[in-house]
């Protein structure tokens, strides 16, 4: 218990970083983002800004003219009350709302998507370690790497390019229905539009993460099967099955949860590419047009919630593996 | 089958030992082979070739696998494009011509994009950039890794306190989305991207290779190199490092592989120098022209084929690196021919 | 051998020979090794590191792991007709078998058929028992899966009540059914090990150098506590170890083994009065006795070759003291000392009725090794 305690402890300072390093940025960088977010609006003829308007949107912005550490502790204090600002792109709406619109989409379809990945990468992983020399291994293996290997937001281009275009089995874009009648709401009709739409972003994702959860439990399972006590699992007579699950992979898969919490960093940056490549109203779609318009408040809230997400991901990790693994519990507890 | 099995004495077997038979022969004899054995004249066989057998293991391990020869060529075929790609093609990537939005032709192997620009010298440049970008950001981070995770396993304390604690922040902040903050906010350009990877990547070497320095330090020839009076760095440098070149080789090729998906996908989403030809920025034209739903393939499909095919082929090579620290990841088809003798 | 004894066989292990692949050429890490245990024996093998115990032991149990496999021989195994376990009817091929011949060979068992067989009627003790019990499972639940994969279909209070008998056997209370490997003391890690060993109650239980990792006082205990539950079971033992001394006591007979071959097998007492072989004696005398005299302890000179290039003729030679021409051109074969007594068999060519009269005395033996001391004294 006291384990966890301090694992809390350091996921808390995790976060303080994170808002840290978010405040940090655009202040350490050369060029004043204000002014070329001005400099943007007016080239794109949206009129000449008034002095004091500009020195309105600075301090919206958090760039006051006060010491550093004051507008640190200022930042600070509105990201506990869950202010993150303004969002520049759709003046004057808080980046809070807006990215409160996105980020179910976002939850919905990424959450899914790792899950599954997880756990079908983890079974296949088991399946072909277990099968290892057979045909099974040998091409699903080069297969595989090969599929991780790939950029998510390539092979989603590809897949909207054959499935969508070519094939036209699905749709392109899009959340759900933008051009039908729906009506938004938790009806049938658009619960399947969305499931259709959400198809080929989550199947991008799936394919493209599951390759390095399976590779990664099978290198550490047949690890674990050259261990003694699965030698001693057969020696007594065991099935092949129960040796398999209960010795082997009930083993094997404690290094991969923690790696579950790691790369998940990785799933959420290719699946904000995911999302720009299919339009799809998440809030990876909302960090592109940010970037594009020099919206710095949202990408600022956009890294700082994907942190917490992380970060939450990451803790849940750890509980699962205090629970799962005897050895840690009793020890640091 | 034994070659070395005699069955049958020659009939002369009495000479050496006459009439005495073997018994008294042994005794007789004894002192005599007694000093011959405290001369210590029996040499175990196994050391003197110790060097040699290295290199026949390495060799046959790492080179002998499938996967990672062709990982071998992959690699080594992309070094040979960007080295000399631009000298096939004679057309500037940058130029601009009448032939707008091509499909592949003989004047234009892999066609052109929407202003006329040479895909297949873009990508040839492009090769040139991209694999300079991630080769800079995989030495940096990897070099990063190995001086933090050394100091952290070798010298504890406050110094492995501090190292820890970075280490475990950065991996716990999204490493792309980290990346992306800090792209679009710099100046954009290649540099700034090299900057960035090494900035998110060298946390995963780092753990490992403190992990690993970590239990080496408790082996007893490190100690008895401290003993002797060794210098930390000494120790290091020459006692410890030596030990973790796998891991360090490992993780050098995984920060590549790493580093080229997010320089690409970065470059993608507009972050790097959009004049400067490199496999991402062809991809984020690609998408800023809407090649795609023009049915354009050729601009989108060179530039990620070459993404995917060179970072799998880093994994396989990565594969044979991984057999090589560990015994047990090794040839699978000798395991199938070996039936007999286990359950 | 008697009659009485024919009926008493338990396992015949005959020409058993266990190759290597190695990358560079086959190496022979057991040749040809026969013996005999019978029921109720405690047969020790003793060796230097690499002789080939293990791979003996695990090639005999079937569990060795690829690139070794077994190249030749037969393991006849001899069951005891009147069981009347379960498991029998799981493995009903093994039943057809039995119905013929009252032996199987154990190397020629199909999966399903070991499957049955295993920890039934053969057991195995681990060196490490920290390695050997898996971290994540209590080692209530370890009992209880081999209880359950054997005897199925028994409600859990069966299972539960058996495990804690097997570990009141060998000492350890029952609340600790419910813990992990990692909360007991390598002690009782051990004792575990031993009672998961017993859950069918074997006939024969292999244990590989179950005491190596053990301090000197808990190894004491373990010994007697496997001395005792041999006895109470009948059951019979293999026990492998480097360290000649534990033998002397625990078993009733004792094989060398060297470089993949079995050099001598006799009685512990015989053994111990009486080694034959030039090495045994080496072995023995490598520690010296509490009482007598101080000696200069100087040991076998060299070291055992490498399985790759093992020299012409007896593997020994290069480091015998008693080596003469023969030694280094024919392969001793193992062989009864003398016509009376069959159990006591060397494979040393100072025994061979075509060098010598008859085999030299423990006095001759000694005397030679004496040299090598003196040798060492007089640097």
């Amino acid at each position: 218990m006291r384990y966890l305690l301090r694992r809390l402890g350091f996921y808390l300072a995790a976060l303080w970083a994170s808002a840290t390093i978010t405040f940090l940025i655009p202040r350490l960088m050369p060029g004043d983002p204000v002014e070329a977010y001005i400099a943007k609006i007016q080239s794109q003829g949206q009129g000449v800004i008034a002095p004091n308007a500009v020195n309105a949107i600075r301090i919206q912005f958090g760039l006051t003219n006060d010491p550093l550490w004051v507008q640190y502790f200022q930042y600070l204090n509105n990201v506990l009350h869950g202010d993150l600002g303004i969002a520049l792109s759709q003046f004057p709406a808080k980046v809070t709302q807006v990215l409160g619109y996105d980020l179910p989409w976002t939850l919905g379809l990424v959450g899914t998507a790792a899950i599954l990945s997880f756990s079908l990468g983890t079974l296949l992983g088991i399946l072909v370690a277990w099968k290892r020399g057979t045909w099974i291994d040998t091409t699903l293996t080069p297969v595989l790497t090969f599929f991780s290997a790939i950029p998510y937001f390539w092979l989603a281009l590809g897949l909207i390019y054959l499935l969508g275009v070519t094939l036209r089995w699905l749709p392109t874009g899009d959340g759900y229905d933008t051009l039908g009648d729906l009506t938004k709401g938790w009806n049938p009709d658009f619960i399947l539009s969305v499931l259709q739409h959400a198809f080929l972003p989550a199947f991008t994702i799936v394919i493209s993460s599951m390759a390095g959860w399976l590779l990664n439990m099978r290198s550490t399972l047949i690890t674990t099967l050259s261990e003694d006590y699965v030698l001693m699992a057969r020696a007594k007579g065991l099935t092949e099955r129960r040796v398999m699950f209960a010795y082997a992979a009930r083993n094997a898969i404690l290094p991969n949860i923690t790696g579950f919490g790691m790369s998940l960093g990785f799933v959420l940056g290719g699946s904000l590419l995911t999302e720009i490549v299919f339009n799809y109203p998440g809030i990876g779609y909302a960090l592109f047009s940010a970037i594009t318009l020099l919206d710095y408040g949202t990408i600022e809230g956009v890294f700082l919630i994907l942190a917490i997400t992380m970060l939450l991901a990451n803790l849940l990790a750890e509980v699962a593996y205090v629970v799962l693994d005897p050895r840690v519990r009793n020890e640091r507890g | 089958m034994r070659q070395d099995v005699q069955f049958s004495l020659p009939d002369d077997a009495s000479e050496a030992s006459g009439s005495i038979d073997a018994v008294q022969q042994a005794i007789q004899h004894a002192p005599q082979r007694a000093q011959v054995l405290l001369a210590g004249e029996i040499v175990p066989a196994a050391e003197s070739q110790a060097q040699d057998l290295q290199w026949r293991r390495f060799s046959s391990v790492f080179l002998s696998n499938p996967r990672v020869l062709t990982g071998l060529y992959i690699v080594g075929f992309f070094i040979l494009i960007g080295l000399f790609g631009p000298f096939l093609t004679h057309q500037d990537p940058n130029a601009l011509s009448s032939d707008m939005f091509r499909a592949p032709s003989p004047a234009h192997w892999l066609g052109t994009t929407q202003r006329g620009e040479d895909i297949f010298s873009q990508i040839a440049y492009g090769a040139r950039v991209s694999l300079l970008m991630s080769f800079a950001a995989a030495i940096g981070a990897t070099l990063i890794a190995v001086v933090a995770g050394l100091a952290a396993g070798y010298f504890g304390g406050w110094i492995d306190e501090v190292i820890s604690f970075l280490i475990n922040i950065f991996l716990v902040l999204p490493g792309m989305p980290l990346a992306i903050v800090i792209a679009s906010f710099a100046v954009k350009g290649p540099v700034t991207i090299v900057l960035v990877l090494l900035f998110t990547s060298w946390p995963w070497g780092a753990r490992v290779l403190r992990a690993q320095t970590l239990s080496i330090r408790q082996r007893e020839f490190v100690t008895s190199a401290r003993v002797i009076g060794e210098r930390p760095w000494q120790v290091i440098l020459v006692e410890i490092l030596p030990n973790e070149i796998a891991l360090v080789a490992s993780s050098f090729v995984s920060t590549f592989v790493h580093a080229t998906l997010t320089a690409v996908a970065l470059e993608f989403l507009g972050l790097g120098d959009m004049m400067v030809a490199s496999w991402g920025t062809v991809l984020h034209w690609a998408q800023v022209d809407s090649a795609l739903m023009a049915n354009g393939w050729w601009q989108f499909v060179p530039a990620g084929l070459c993404v995917a095919i060179l970072c799998a082929g880093l994994t396989f090579i990565n594969f044979g690196i991984d057999e090589i620290a560990n015994p047990a990841l090794r040839s699978e088809r000798k395991l199938r021919k070996s039936k007999k003798g286990i359950a | 051998m008697s009659i009485q004894e024919q009926a008493q066989k338990l396992l015949d292990v005959t020409d058993l020979t266990i190759d290597y692949e190695a990358a560079n050429g086959t190496v022979h890490a057991v040749k040809n090794v026969s013996f005999t245990l019978h029921r109720g024996e405690i047969l020790g093998i003793a060796g230097e590191s690499g002789c080939g115990k293990s791979t003996l032991a695990y090639g005999i149990a079937r569990l060795l792991r690829p690139p070794a496999q077994v190249a030749g021989g037969q393991v006849l195994y001899y069951p005891r007709k009147d069981r009347q376990d379960a498991y029998y009817s799981a493995a009903s091929s093994l039943q057809d078998v039995l119905q013929e011949q009252d032996s199987i060979d154990i190397l020629q068992l199909s999966s399903e058929q070991l499957r049955a067989f295993r920890w039934h009627e053969l057991s195995i003790v681990f060196q490490s028992a920290m390695n050997a019990l898996n971290p994540v499972m209590t080692i209530g639940m370890q009992i209880i899966d081999v209880l359950q994969a054997h005897l199925p279909d028994k409600p859990m209070r069966f299972y539960k009540r058996r495990a804690i008998e097997l570990l009141d056997l060998v000492g350890i209370t029952a609340d600790r059914l419910n813990s992990y490997p990692h909360q007991l003391s390598g002690g009782m890690r051990q004792r575990t090990v031993i009672a998961i060993a017993l859950a069918l109650r074997p006939d024969l239980i292999i244990m590989d150098e179950p005491t190596t990792a053990l301090d000197v006082v808990i190894q004491r205990e373990i010994l007697e506590l496997i001395s005792s539950l041999c006895k109470e079971f009948n059951t019979a033992l293999i026990f492998i170890t480097h360290d000649l001394s534990l033998l002397l006591e625990l078993s009733h007979k004792i094989a060398i083994m060297y470089a993949g071959n079995l050099v001598e097998q006799a009685t512990s007492r015989e053994m111990y009065h009486h080694p034959g072989h030039p090495y045994s004696y080496g072995l023995l005398n490598a520690f010296p006795t509490l009482d007598g005299p101080q000696l200069q302890m100087v040991g076998i000179p060299g070291a055992p070759p490498d399985l790759r290039q093992v020299p012409p003729g007896c593997a020994f030679n290069p480091r015998c003291i008693m080596a003469f021409d023969a030694c280094r051109r024919v392969v001793p074969q193992l062989r009864p000392v003398s016509a009376e007594t069959s159990e006591r068999k060397v494979a040393c060519h100072l025994y061979d009725p075509r060098f010598s009269v008859r085999g030299p005395t423990t006095e001759q033996i000694a005397y030679c090794y004496e040299t090598l001391s003196e040798g060492a004294r007089v640097e």
